[in-house]
């Protein structure tokens, strides 16, 4: 799979959540914030968007701490989403 | 691509959906040895009904005496009389033994000290024919919808169930007798079309509230199965009803529950007045939910909107304790701070009146099978779920039906699956030979439309209009108005424009499919709502007020029947509801008074 099409398949997975909140987090995210970051960012993110909704929302709201630091970081610049 | 190089698969059964509805289905028939393919957008524990969290009803009178009878009396009395007797007493009758096996399949209800299935009150849920509130609905802490669908998609591991994993279902293939017999559908992962030769058919697709701005329905519910049923010429049901739930968060959607009000939440509009004490001068902001959306929305109307564009109301918790907050209402402040941008301790949060559930649907029997207008049974063809329309929710759905709904319908509609396919035996029906001729043109379309629509532009147009001239409260010019701007937008969904023609996980490709599945959805509702002249449960318009002749603007004498719409040439014709149970006498006719 080229570029391209991983990003497609990410967006599939960040914007046909379970949940509406995670849509518009997830969805958010994609579009306005995952082109800037790292490789090991970018890798944490995919990980956290396989996660399943309600494994990951307490960690957005802090209810659970995340497995390493790189997660950490990325779950806080995800809680800067905010509605367009 | 023409429609002799499609491959075709074979199954016994095919569902489209593996949400709650068509995870249930899927069992009766894998477990009967039925050769059974499960199509979903998702992966199958991704569905929707994971939102669902404040439980699933059943009269077990755990906690307290409760009967069947008493919670099929609300459920009409909900319905606004609306819904059909006979699969409204099916579904009452059949709760406890789905909520049983349901725990059977696994799923961890919460327990009382004694180790039954604990069971809380839930609004509109009352004992002894509308007497007093009975604790009747069953939860899994607030996680009810996503322990649902484990449970379910664990049996259906078992059972041998087969998943196609992000496929999209485009539409139904039927030949010239009305027989359906299967589905084409997308492989996002390669782009691949492929046909779905089935004996039996079941959609169980979901909601639609995406036809709306404000909805708190995630971004799946497209309607899709409503849309492959339109095409086909199945006719859709009472699609003028939607629930509105009173506070989503403004720009968002996403749901504040009742609960908040419950701890003393007030609502205020731009002169910082608690003005539901104007509208219910004794229930105030704790009214039903229809009277508090229709209060917010004449707020807004009449200019006491807040905000910059005097859009939105405010739903106050400042004056409560922070104690308090953080300790009853914790997930209310996370959602506020994230989607609003704003800590409730501190601040008032902007909400509005926000779709939440479809009550029409796919109109069927309460075997699940999909009947015409006339009452005759599509051969093949079943729904259920959201998707479908049996009808139980009628002009308004009662909190946890939905969920009750897709346990024992979907049950349903896979026992009839069962049967039928016994009954006809080995062989499938021939596929017509121009079977994809539809699906590929619309395809073909997409690939090479020039100088067209938007997608995001056109879904936007769309919702907006929804939200303007057909949401909680509606005007007779307004609706006029809207029909004639949907069929416009309508005409910019059939040339839409994608950039990306590529064939691998193509989502641009996707959502504009999704589009054409919206606007069936979206028309059919608007034009449902412009004809249907009496307000009944949700659908309230101002030309129908509160008369001593027609309480709540109800009017029996010409309005106590079914919409159905057509696709072609966009017409309405109505059947009669169903007024006689199935063992007990009917339930009489009365005003609908909380
Ligand atoms: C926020 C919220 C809270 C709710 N709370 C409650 C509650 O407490 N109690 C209650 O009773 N009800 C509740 N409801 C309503 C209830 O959750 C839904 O009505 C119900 O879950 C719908 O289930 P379903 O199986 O019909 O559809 P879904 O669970 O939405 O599943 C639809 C399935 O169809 C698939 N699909 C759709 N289109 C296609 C296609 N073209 N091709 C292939 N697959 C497709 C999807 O991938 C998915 O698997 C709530 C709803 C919302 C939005």
């Amino acid at each position: 799979m080229d570029a391209a099409e991983q990003l497609n398949r990410l967006r599939w997975r960040c914007t046909r959540r379970a949940m509406l909140e995670m849509d518009i987090l997830l969805g958010g995210f994609l579009e306005r914030r995952y082109a800037s970051l790292t490789p090991e960012q970018a890798d944490a993110f995919v990980v956290l968007a396989d996660m399943e909704d309600l494994e990951l929302w307490p960690l957005i709201t802090g209810k659970r701490e995340c497995d390493n630091p790189l997660q950490a970081q990325v779950v806080a610049m995800l809680r800067d989403v905010r509605i367009k | 691509m023409s429609a002799l190089t499609i491959p075709i698969r074979k199954f016994d059964a095919v569902i489209v959906g593996a949400g709650g509805a068509g995870l249930r289905a899927a069992i009766q028939l894998s477990e009967a040895g039925l050769k059974t393919a499960v199509l979903s957008k998702v992966f199958p524990t991704r569905s929707h009904t994971v939102a669902a969290q404040g439980g699933v009803s059943a009269s077990l009178g755990n906690s307290e005496e409760d009967h069947w009878h008493w919670h099929m009396y609300d459920t009409v009395k909900g319905s606004d009389w609306l819904g059909d007797q006979d699969a409204i007493e099916y579904m009452c009758r059949k709760a406890p033994e789905a909520v049983v096996e349901l725990e059977h399949f696994g799923m961890p209800f919460d327990r009382t000290d004694e180790g039954k299935i604990y069971q809380r009150p839930f609004g509109g849920h009352m004992s002894n024919f509308g007497e007093k509130p009975v604790r009747r609905a069953c939860a899994a802490a607030d996680r009810t919808g996503h322990a649902m669908l484990h449970a379910l998609y664990q049996r259906n591991v078992r059972a041998n169930t087969q998943f196609f994993v992000e496929w999209m279902a485009l539409d139904l293939i039927r030949n010239a007798q009305g027989q359906i017999l299967g589905v084409i559908a997308l492989e996002m992962e390669t782009g691949q079309v492929v046909a779905f030769h089935a004996k039996a058919t079941i959609i169980a697709t979901g909601g639609a509230g995406r036809i709306y701005h404000s909805s708190t329905n995630a971004f799946i519910n497209t309607g899709d199965g409503l849309g492959m049923a339109a095409r086909a010429g199945i006719a859709l049901e009472d699609m003028e009803f939607w629930q509105f739930h009173p506070t989503g968060v403004a720009g968002a959607g996403v749901l504040i529950t009742e609960g908040v009000r419950g701890e003393g939440g007030i609502l205020r509009n731009s002169d910082n007045e608690r003005f539901m004490e104007r509208y219910a001068p004794n229930a105030k902001d704790l009214a039903s939910r229809d009277v508090v959306s229709r209060a917010m929305v004449t707020e807004i109307n009449e200019g006491r909107g807040c905000g910059p564009h005097k859009d939105f109301v405010l739903l106050d918790i400042t004056h409560l304790d922070p104690a308090t907050i953080m300790k009853r209402l914790p997930g209310i402040r996370d959602i506020s701070i994230q989607f609003a941008g704003i800590d409730p301790i501190k601040a008032p949060i902007p909400v509005v009146p926000t779709c939440h559930y479809m009550m029409g649907g796919i109109p069927t029997n309460y075997h699940g099978q999909v009947v015409n207008a006339d009452g005759s049974v599509v051969a093949g063809f079943y729904a259920a779920g959201e998707a479908a329309c049996a009808s139980v929710h009628g002009a308004n759905r009662l909190g946890t039906n939905s969920l009750l709904d897709l346990l024992v319908f979907g049950k349903a509609s896979g026992d009839s699956v069962v049967d039928a396919v016994k009954k006809n035996g080995a062989a499938h029906q021939d596929l017509p030979a121009d079977f994809a001729e539809r699906t590929l043109s619309r395809l073909d379309r997409l690939n090479t439309q020039k100088g067209g629509a938007s997608v995001d532009e056109t879904r936007l147009a769309m919702q907006r209009t929804m939200q303007k001239h057909c949401g909680v409260f509606r005007f007779k010019d307004m609706l006029v108005e809207g029909v004639a701007k949907i069929c416009e937008i309508e005409q910019a969904v059939h040339a839409t424009e994608i950039g990306d023609k590529s064939q691998t996980w193509n989502t641009a490709r996707v959502e504009a499919l999704e589009l054409d599945n919206l606007i069936e959805v979206a028309k059919s509702t608007m034009v449902s709502a412009e004809a249907r002249r009496e307000s009944r449960g949700a659908h309230v318009r101002d030309d129908a007020p509160d008369t001593p002749a027609h309480p709540n603007g109800r009017d029996d004498e010409a309005w106590l029947k079914h919409s159905l719409w057509h696709r072609e040439g966009s017409t309405l014709s109505y059947k009669p509801v169903v007024l006689t149970p199935l063992s007990v006498e009917t339930i009489a006719l009365k005003t609908r008074a909380y």
